[in-house]
This record gives structure tokens, C-alpha cells and sequence, in this order.
């Protein structure tokens, strides 16, 4: 039955979509946009919730932050909101899209990611500007790269990078394709690559960290459920999973 | 063409009236659903801040390299995809259908995935990217080359199919009179066959082009994306559409113009060489 | 495989094996240098095959394909001394009727200004030099043949193939080509295969016949005798004959297959063919008397057909054949289909020869 219950779930959500409209029937389904970075701490900690929760579901919908952000601006009917950056979740609430402050539940910080046992022996950022090294970099468009720019001048250095990603993900995978013998990249999706590539931690990395904000949104159609998934995410079981995947706390005394 | 009674003035008006609504009806749809988002393009522009865009270096950085790019790649395209053709054409071995079927899998394959077989294959670690490595110090990803390349894979295709269809068209008995005025297969191919076939193939080209200049997913996972070396225009505007939709916007409708341009002018000259 | 061929023999000998699925060609050829020979034969019949066999088109299953001593069999097309016009020209239509004809030189290396100066000859000879810049669409149907046979001669073949080449043309033109063909075909040297299914073509330009049938041949000789003696009903009514065939005995003819006999002139024991033209057939409605032809059978009109002021009456009945007569012996006759009409013929205007 479940299969079946989830795929008319998604139908009626895309049917709302559709017609514009959200609905005011009981829905005991709280829908969660959440930025790709999220994807497998988020996905247990759906599931803990929904064990917390009989009869209540979680239907996530992960994607690059921008396009989860136009989405809900856009009119798509979600209840909960995980943003990747402050910014792009400040985008959403300007438009009034957010009901409450966003509070930041999470952080991360980059990591040089290198190849498996870190071949060319990358120790700090400075290390990236070896000539015989292929570093690929985010594009400055996209958080990571924002936050690549912001470390490498706190490091003064001046890396040749031979590409600027369009995302954190496609930057990670020429590295585990070997294209590339480094990145930067998120502590999380270094975790979540397993032992295909090497992590460095390097000290500048503080300067930058991005912040993960979540919020619920204003039109949600469950704003009890949505209300509740977002204090489970912050509890101690919340930050248990989260640790796990590689991000940081908030910054203490952060609201 | 055919059809009118006699007597009956052939003339623009009246052929238009003879078209049955059953076919205007849905005709005049699909032109309005091709037309409405460029519509909306155009409508929606920042004209205010073209100028400023267009003034831009990068811009000009970003469609040089396009262009440079698509007409290399289609020019790959037609020495390794005419001769492909007419392979596919004109013989036949065992399992024929099925490398036909294969030809068009760059067709069917997201582009990202193509991107990455591309890595797989040609990259620094890939199949065949490994020896080119450690034999000749050539990698591909990351180049201008590597653009190129997977340009080419995405748009190949296209023309294959346009060039064998063509092929398939056209009379074998003139490479048969060829050969019997004792031309070797390959002359009768590049003297006879060739010449016979050039619309068709003017038209792939024109095609492979087009799929080229808006190539964006096989690209930047093979070739990565930096500004001058790799970056395209559709790379351009995906990047710019992160945080600045306005000069995506702009972007597009620089390649937009460029591509109608050339794709208006190179018409012209063929369907002009076709009736001289 | 020929035993002990060690002379060099000029001109065509071939056996021709070529199966393509149930249908088997299997056709021996041999010519003259100088010859022209025709292979005549039914659509299907596989002349056009045999051609193709001959030009390096078509793969030999069997057989053997020599010229003027060398085996041509394991040549490519392109490697045979072999020059083609086909049916419909196949003029290459993005070259002008020059550049069509320098082609085949160009192929053999001849460098362009000569090969282009030898095809300026070779239009002036079939009469086209004013026409050396046109393309090929611009020609005439006739035109543009003279072009393909001016092309498959620059090659300077050994052995020159003509499929149906006036085949596409229209009465006029056909009459003013063949004449012209026969001309040029008298100048060639070398050896000539002709491929038609018209008869005149074939009497007109051919030296020697050869009659193909269902991939086999099944009469060969000079276009007279063929046509006075014809081996096969196909042959017999492209020449216009009634042809029987039956076992003589003394000057009576019984027919295989028929309830009549017929008397000739000839003496002739065992199995024969005997023929007479429709003309020599005079119709009755009640059975002749005190006439002097020998043979009067009973037979029935089936159809008839008018030829300007000539109508052919075909018969069933006795025996079946196609009786000729005048529009006005027809009147008088009142000759309809179903009509029951007696149908004699003289003994000296048959012709009975040995089958075997």
C-alpha cells in the first residue's frame, strides 16, 4: 500500500501545483524542499520522524538551493524550507515566503578533497598551487564557490584552477572520476563520497562557513507537522544525524 | 502543387484556403508552442541592460569560444560521420542494424551522462584517455580540445542519420556507372556520391551546428567550465541564471541572434547552390 | 577451368553462374572481337543479370569471364576493360556532358587537360560537341545517350555493354539513335553485348542472337535464322510465328498436345518444330472445299485485334494459332469472338526443321 499511497501523494502534490492552489484537505504529508547537501541526513531523519510520527509522511524534494528557493516562490506547496545558505533562504523571506524567523541548524565548512590516500600529499591550500596539480573549483556563482573565494584570500592564495564547477556535486565527481587531482569542497560531501577520495582539513576553512538556515514556509499546508519536523531536526537526535553526515553545530549562541 | 480542378487559379491565397483544419488548426499550435518562450525571451529581456552586457568581454570570450568550438566539432563531425554514413549506407556486414541503433545512443543519453562516458573513456583515468596520457601527454577534459569532443559526440548523431537518409535516397547506380568507367569506390564516393549528396549533407551539418552551439551537459561535466578555455555560451548563461537571471537572459538572446543569423545566412547560400 | 587453354584467344568467353535465391543464370557466351551479340530474352529472364555479371556488378557464383585471354572474373568493376551505357544513361547529373565523358580517363589517370581535349573528341563524334558545357538534364533523352555511349567508348573498353539503350526513348528518337548506334557499333573493334527485349534492336544492331529464358539460353544464331526458326514461343511470337512443336512422319506433322496435324513440304523423321506467319492462315465459314491447302482445322475466335488496316484473329479450337487477314475479309466474314471458323493453311507455307 505504501508505494501506492506515496505515488498519489506526489500526483495530488503536482495537481496542486498545477492549479495553483493549496489545498485545504487533511494531508498528513509534510513536504520538505531541502538543498542537495541534506540528502542522506535528511533522509533518516525523515524516517525517525515518521516512526515518531504514525500516520504522518515526509515527501522531500532536494535540488540546488536557487531552484528549491524559485520553486517556492514560485508557488510550489511546501511546508518546510532547508537552505544550503542564508542568502538564498533571506531571497525566500524578502518575498514573504517564510512564516517566523529561519534558524540556522547546521554548518559546514570546505575540505580539500583530494585523491584516494592523497597521492600528491596536499597538506594546506597553499599546496593547491603546485604546478603539476589539476584543481577544479565551484564556480563563484554557487555557494561553495563563494566560499572557495572567501578561504583562498583569507590564505592569499592565487590558485589556476583549470574549471569552475556549477555545483559543489560536479566539482566533487572530477575528482572521483580522477579528472582532478583536487577540489574544495564540503566537509559532507566528503563524508558521503566514502573512501573514493581523501579529505584534508585545512585552518582557513573557519573563515568561511556556510550556514544551513530552515524555516517554515507561510502557505504550508501542514504548518503543525511542518512546525514539528523542523524542532526535530535542531533536537539532540536532529544534530546526532546531522554530526554523523559531517556538518558542524551552529555557531554557539546563534538563535 | 497537384490538385485544382481546371481552370483553377493556383495562387497563394487560394493554396492556404485548400489547407484542411484538421492540419492548420494543430499546425498553428505547435507554431505558437515553438515560438511563445522565445516570445517571452524577448519580452522579458533587460533591454535596459543589454548595452552594458554586451559590452562585456566575457561575453564575447564566451560566444568566440562558442562558435570556434561548434564549427570545429561539426567539422569533425562531417570527416568522421559522412564516411560513417555512407558505411551504414552503402554495405552491409553482420550487425549493421544494431551499430545503427548504437549511432544514435548520443541521442537518447542525457547529455550529463554522455559527459560522463566521455570522462570514462577520454579522461585522464579513462579507457582510452589513459594511454593518450601516458603516450602523447594529451588530456582532454579541461580543453578547449575536450570541448570539441564532446560537442561532437552529442552532435554526430545528427548528422549520421541526415547523411544516411540521404544516402539511402540517392540512386547506388551512379557509384555502379562510376565504377564501371573505372573509379575506385573511393572516387566514385568523393567525385560522384559526394557532390550528389551535398544538400543532405549541408543540411546535417547545419543541424550538428545548431546541437553544438547549444551543447551544455555533455560539455561542462567532460570539459569543466573556465572562462576563455572551456566556458561556453549556454555554460555562460547557466552560471549567470544562479544569481543573476537578468544576465542569463541577456546571454541567451546574444546566441539566440548569432545562431539565427548564421543559420539564416548559411540557408540561403545552400538552398541558392542547390538551384544554380 | 580449361585443360590445356593455352591459346590466347581475342574476344568474350564466358560461362555466366549467378543464383539469387530460387532463381538460377547460367548463361555461356562467347564473341568475336567486332561482334555485336544480343541477349534477347523476356523481362526476368536474367539478361540484365548477366550483364552486370559481365561488368563486374554482380558476382560470379561459377563460371568463368575471359577476354581476349585474361580472366576478368576476380576484377572489381573498376579494373575491367569494360565500358557500360546504361538504360536510362545514369549521366552523373552535377558534371556537364564533357566533364561526364573526360570521367572515365581522369580515372585512369590521364591528366584533366588531355582527359577533357580526348572527350571533346569523343562528343564530336556522336555529334554533341555544341553540346559539351550542358548538363546533363538540359539533354535530350536521345541526347543525353549518344553522351553515356561517348563515355563507356572514352575508356577504350574491350568489351561494351548496352542495356536497353533505347529503351527510354520515344519512336522518333529511337529510330535516329539506333541508326546511329549501328554506325558507331560497325566503327568499334572490340567486342559488343547488347541487352534487349525488343526484337527489332535486336535484329537491327545484333550480328548474333542470343535467346535468354528463365537464366538459360535457349537459341543462339544470326538474327535471320533465329527469326525464321524459332525454338521457343517467346521467340516465335517476338518474330510474329505460329511455332508447334510434334513428331514428324514423312510430310505429316502431328502436334504435341493438340488434336491435329499439320502437312509440310518438308520430309522429316522424329521430333520437330513447324511455323507458318498468321498471314498464311485464310479463314472460312464453312469448311473449304476444292482448295488447295492441305490443312484445314476447326476452330473457335477467341479475340480479335486491329493493326492499321490489318486485324489478327486469335484462334482456340484444333489447333491455336493467329490468323491474319484484311479489314474487309473480316467484314465479310463477320468475324466476332465465339465465331466457329475453319482455318487452312498451305503445306508450302509452313516450315518444319529438327528439333534436336
Amino acid at each position: 500500500m505504501r508505494p501506492a499511497r506515496r505515488w498519489a501523494a506526489a500526483v495530488l502534490a503536482a495537481v496542486t501545483v498545477l492549479s495553483g492552489c493549496a489545498g485545504q484537505e487533511p494531508d498528513p504529508t509534510v513536504t520538505v524542499f531541502a538543498a542537495a547537501s541534506l540528502r542522506e541526513s535528511f533522509t533518516t531523519l525523515g524516517e525517525e520522524f515518521e516512526d515518531r510520527h504514525p500516520g504522518t509522511e515526509v515527501e522531500f524534494s532536494f535540488g540546488g538551493s536557487d531552484t528549491l528557493a524559485a520553486g517556492i516562490t514560485g508557488g510550489a506547496p511546501a511546508d518546510v524550507f532547508a537552505s544550503a545558505d542564508e542568502a538564498t533562504m533571506a531571497r525566500v523571506t524578502r518575498a514573504g515566503g517564510t512564516s517566523g524567523e529561519p534558524e540556522v541548524f547546521a554548518r559546514n565548512r570546505l575540505q580539500i578533497v583530494t585523491l584516494p590516500g592523497n597521492p600528491h600529499r596536499v597538506r594546506s591550500l597553499g599546496d593547491l598551487d603546485r604546478p603539476e596539480l589539476k584543481v577544479v573549483l565551484c564556480d563563484s556563482s554557487v555557494p561553495c564557490g563563494a566560499a572557495s573565494r572567501a578561504v583562498l584570500r583569507t590564505a592569499r592564495v592565487r590558485l589556476s584552477p583549470v574549471s569552475y564547477e556549477q555545483d559543489v556535486k560536479s566539482a566533487l565527481t572530477k575528482v572521483r572520476l580522477k579528472e582532478a587531482d583536487a577540489a574544495l569542497v564540503y566537509a559532507t560531501d566528503v563524508r558521503a563520497a566514502g573512501d573514493t577520495v581523501t579529505g584534508v582539513e585545512f585552518p582557513e576553512a573557519d573563515t568561511a562557513l556556510n550556514s544551513y538556515p530552515i524555516a517554515v514556509l507561510d502557505d504550508a499546508p501542514q504548518p503543525e507537522r511542518a512546525g514539528e519536523f523542523v524542532a526535530f531536526v535542531r533536537s539532540a537526535e536532529g544534530r546526532r544525524v546531522l554530526r554523523a553526515a559531517g556538518f558542524l553545530e551552529p555557531a554557539p549562541g546563534a538563535p | 502543387m497537384r490538385g485544382g480542378g481546371p481552370g483553377s487559379a493556383v495562387g497563394p491565397a487560394r493554396s492556404a484556403a485548400r489547407v484542411p483544419s484538421a492540419l492548420l488548426v494543430p499546425a498553428a499550435a505547435g507554431l505558437v508552442f515553438l515560438l511563445l518562450p522565445l516570445a517571452a525571451l524577448l519580452v522579458r529581456a533587460p533591454w535596459a541592460e543589454l548595452p552594458g552586457q554586451l559590452g562585456s568581454p566575457q561575453v564575447w570570450q564566451a560566444l568566440r569560444l562558442s562558435l570556434l568550438s561548434a564549427t570545429t566539432a561539426t567539422a569533425l563531425c562531417l570527416v568522421l560521420g559522412v564516411p560513417l554514413a555512407w558505411v551504414l549506407a552503402r554495405t552491409d556486414f553482420p550487425g549493421r542494424r544494431l551499430v545503427r541503433a548504437l549511432v544514435t545512443v548520443p541521442l537518447v543519453l542525457p547529455p550529463v551522462v554522455g559527459g560522463v562516458a566521455l570522462l570514462l573513456a577520454l579522461g585522464r583515468d579513462g579507457l582510452v584517455g589513459r594511454l593518450l596520457d601516458d603516450w602523447f601527454g594529451v588530456t582532454l577534459p579541461f580543453t578547449t580540445a575536450g570541448v570539441v569532443v564532446a560537442e561532437a559526440f552529442v552532435a554526430m548523431p545528427f548528422l549520421v542519420i541526415s547523411v544516411e537518409g540521404t544516402l539511402r535516397a540517392a540512386d547506388p547506380r551512379f557509384e555502379e556507372a562510376a565504377a564501371t568507367l573505372g573509379a575506385s569506390r573511393f572516387t566514385a564516393f568523393r567525385r560522384v556520391t559526394l557532390p550528389l549528396i551535398a544538400p543532405g549533407v549541408a543540411a546535417g551539418a547545419v543541424l550538428a551546428w545548431a546541437r553544438a552551439l547549444g551543447e551544455f551537459g555533455a560539455t561542462i561535466t567532460f570539459a569543466g567550465s573556465f572562462p576563455g578555455r572551456t566556458q561556453t555560451m549556454p555554460l555562460a548563461v547557466y552560471l549567470a541564471l544562479q544569481n543573476d537571471p537578468a544576465a542569463a537572459v541577456a546571454l541567451s538572446l546574444v546566441l539566440l541572434a548569432v545562431s539565427v543569423a548564421v543559420l539564416g545566412a548559411m540557408r540561403d547560400r545552400w538552398t541558392a547552390g542547390v538551384g544554380a | 577451368m580449361t585443360a590445356g587453354g593455352g591459346s590466347v584467344t581475342a574476344g568474350l568467353d564466358a560461362r555466366l553462374v549467378v543464383r539469387r535465391g530460387d532463381f538460377l543464370l547460367d548463361v555461356a557466351l562467347t564473341a568475336a572481337p567486332g561482334e555485336v551479340v544480343a541477349l534477347l530474352g523476356p523481362n526476368g529472364a536474367g539478361k540484365t543479370t548477366a550483364l552486370r555479371a559481365l561488368a563486374g556488378l554482380v558476382a560470379l557464383d561459377e563460371g568463368h569471364l575471359r577476354l581476349d585471354g585474361a580472366e576478368l572474373a576476380p576484377l572489381p568493376a573498376e579494373r575491367r576493360p569494360v565500358g557500360v551505357v546504361f538504360q536510362d544513361h545514369l549521366l552523373f547529373p552535377h558534371l556537364s556532358a564533357l566533364d561526364n565523358v573526360a570521367f572515365g580517363p581522369r580515372c585512369q589517370g590521364m591528366p584533366r587537360r588531355a582527359a577533357r581535349a580526348e572527350a571533346g573528341r569523343w562528343l564530336e563524334r556522336v555529334g554533341l560537341a555544341a553540346h559539351a558545357d550542358a548538363r546533363p538534364r538540359r539533354l535530350s533523352g536521345g541526347q543525353a545517350q549518344r553522351v553515356a555511349l561517348a563515355r563507356a567508348l572514352a575508356i577504350r573498353p574491350r568489351l561494351l555493354l548496352l542495356d536497353e539503350p533505347l529503351a527510354a526513348l520515344d519512336a522518333r528518337t529511337r529510330l535516329e539513335t539506333r541508326a546511329a548506334l549501328r554506325r558507331h557499333l560497325d566503327d568499334f573493334e572490340a567486342v559488343t553485348v547488347l541487352v534487349t527485349h525488343d526484337p527489332l534492336d535486336a535484329m537491327v544492331l545484333a550480328d548474333r542472337l542470343v535467346v535468354v529464358e528463365d537464366g538459360r539460353v535457349v537459341q543462339t544464331g544470326p538474327p535471320d535464322l533465329v527469326a525464321r526458326r524459332p525454338r521457343t514461343d517467346y521467340v516465335a511470337r517476338l518474330v510474329g510465328l505460329n511455332l508447334y512443336r510434334g513428331a514428324a512422319s514423312g510430310h505429316l506433322v502431328r502436334v504435341d498436345g493438340a488434336e491435329a496435324t499439320v502437312t509440310v513440304t518438308d520430309e522429316l523423321t522424329g521430333e520437330v518444330f513447324v511455323a507458318f506467319p498468321p498471314s498464311a492462315v485464310t479463314l472460312h465459314r464453312e469448311r473449304p472445299v476444292g482448295t488447295s491447302a492441305r490443312n484445314v482445322w476447326r476452330c473457335r475466335v477467341a479475340g480479335i485485334e486491329t493493326h492499321g488496316d490489318r486485324i489478327r484473329a486469335d484462334l482456340t479450337g484444333e489447333l491455336p494459332m493467329g490468323a491474319g487477314l484484311t479489314a474487309v475479309a473480316a467484314a465479310e466474314l463477320r468475324l466476332a469472338p465465339g465465331v466457329e471458323v475453319w482455318a487452312a493453311v498451305k503445306a508450302e507455307q509452313t516450315h518444319a526443321y529438327p528439333a534436336g
